[in-house]
């Protein structure tokens, strides 16, 4: 039998090793574990404008990423009011939105990414909310009449792989958004964009549903209304009123 | 077979005076988890992950070759251990080891390839508390020397992981129309009504007369399926039913 201080001594030996090999395979990884995270992060990004992308995103090297990122798009932190509170290089890659959906919504920062095209200038809006099993988030790209959506790509924490989890799985999904409006033509009223259940009856500004995914997509849903009108306040200074356009 | 059984334990005894590296009782320790003594469908273990993340093919195929990289290396380092581990203590070892293990798997991910960390991150922390790779550990590697527990281990991963492959093909397949990503059968998103259909991005042209089935992509389908591999695999290995 052993004794007591045989097993003391041998479990902090073991949990000693373990602790350090540990520590150092995380610290020796860290670098490049970082940096796909950041990769990961912007070819999401990226993925609200692949329509406007010279090639699918996929087809992007991490580097032409990066470069992308530095020569094209700008990044500016919003309050809640609509003013610009810091610009400049990666400001927005600072902001954790799961921190700020933690504060009070009036002492939130929003990220916004401007992506200048060949064509037009296009505004990438982060945008947050829950799905059925947990959080879901996304980025919501307009274009530059600031009505028009010019893509959408969402992820998510844990939803359902084939039901919920297609909102980032299929790209058929976040392809529907793009050309949608987020306000009528009928009254200029504010619509964002509606996932509908059964297939979208408004084409205007409804999307069809995922079957099977009914609370997920009633989550994207909101996530888009609520996110889109935070940013509201700094958008509507640039929109022309034609463009709200009642035909 | 039971003629099998018995010569195994003949060929158990004398092993002393010289042992092959890959003799009989090598093979029938990676062969035995396959088939007869298979870690889910006759053990009944590990069902929970099976559930989890037989939906899709790809996510399946790595958490096999995670589950098989942490129960061959978890057995291995065990079986080295097994004369200094004080038997008070025995389970907590086995899971720090097994933890640590986990966490190589996780940390490599994480630096390999992001997108399917992200998306198994959740399950391959569950390989913890996996009941196959502890009770390989307590029921072989305490007890048996290093190869021998490092061929058992190898071969219970690779029972379980051929399982969650079968499965996870099975799934895929009717619930979605596709293997490993590229579509097969049933109807992309858009509602389409012709017998073929061309995928716009990638030019492959896939049948479309099926409606997916939705009930395969949830977990619950993935116990009729492990349901139905027992059901197949008793009725032709007799061997099984007599057990009871």
């Amino acid at each position: 039998m052993e004794t007591t201080k045989y097993i003391v001594i041998f479990i902090a030996i073991m949990t000693g090793l373990v602790a350090v090999a540990l520590t150092g395979l995380r610290q020796s990884t860290k670098t490049i574990a970082e940096k796909n995270e950041e990769v990961f992060n912007k070819r999401a990004i990226l993925g609200s404008v692949s329509t406007f992308l010279d090639k699918p995103v996929a087809e992007f090297s991490d580097e032409e990423v990066l470069a992308l990122f530095s020569n094209d798009i700008e990044q500016y932190v919003l309050d809640m009011g609509g003013e610009v509170i810091e610009e400049g290089e990666s400001v927005a890659d600072q902001i954790n939105m799961a921190k700020e959906a933690q504060k009070p919504e009036e002492d939130r920062s929003l990220p916004l990414y401007v992506f200048n095209s060949d064509d037009e200038k296009l505004y990438i809006l982060s945008v947050r909310g829950r799905g059925l099993w947990d959080a879901i988030w996304g980025t919501v790209a307009l274009r530059e009449d600031l009505v028009t959506v010019a893509g959408a790509s969402f992820d998510h924490a844990g939803e359902t792989p084939g039901l919920g989890a297609e909102i980032k799985d299929n790209p058929a999904f976040s392809a529907q958004f793009s050309g949608k409006r987020i306000f009528s033509t009928m009254n200029g009223e504010y619509t964002a964009v509606l996932v509908r259940k059964g297939g979208a009856r408004n084409p205007e500004y409804e999307v069809d549903g995922i079957s099977g995914a009914t609370v997920t997509a009633d989550g994207v849903t909101e996530m888009i209304k609520r996110g889109i009108k935070y940013y509201e306040p700094y958008l509507e200074q640039f929109r022309n009123a034609d463009a709200l356009g009642m035909r | 077979m039971a003629d099998t059984a018995v010569e195994t334990k003949k060929v158990a005894q004398p092993v002393q005076e010289k042992e092959p590296l890959f003799g009989r009782k090598e093979r029938e320790l990676i062969v035995d988890p396959l088939n007869d003594n298979n870690p889910i469908t006759v053990q009944v273990l590990g069902i929970c992950s099976a559930l989890a993340v037989t939906s899709l093919v790809v996510p399946s195929v790595v958490m096999a070759i995670a589950v098989v990289f942490v129960c061959t290396f978890s057995s291995l380092i065990t079986s080295l251990l097994r004369n200094y581990i004080p038997k008070s203590v025995r389970l907590i070892a086995q899971l720090v080891i097994i933890a640590t293990l986990v966490t190589v798997v996780e940390l490599t991910l994480r630096a390999i390839n992001f997108p399917i960390y992200r998306q198994l991150a959740v399950y391959i922390g569950l390989i913890i508390t996996n009941c196959i790779v502890m009770g390989r550990l307590e029921a072989f590697a305490m007890a048996n020397k290093p190869w021998r527990s490092t061929v058992d281990g190898f071969g219970n991963g690779l029972g379980y992981g051929a399982i969650l492959i079968i499965v996870a093909v099975i799934r895929e397949f009717f619930g979605k129309g596709s293997l490993v990503g590229f579509p097969i059968i049933g109807q992309s998103n858009d509602q389409v009504s012709y017998l073929i259909n061309t995928d716009p991005e990638t030019g492959i042209s896939f049948l479309s007369w099926y409606a997916n089935n939705n009930l395969m992509v949830l977990p619950a389908a993935a116990m009729f399926v492990i349901g139905v591999l027992i059901w197949v695999q008793r009725s032709y290995n007799r061997k099984l039913v007599d057990i009871s």
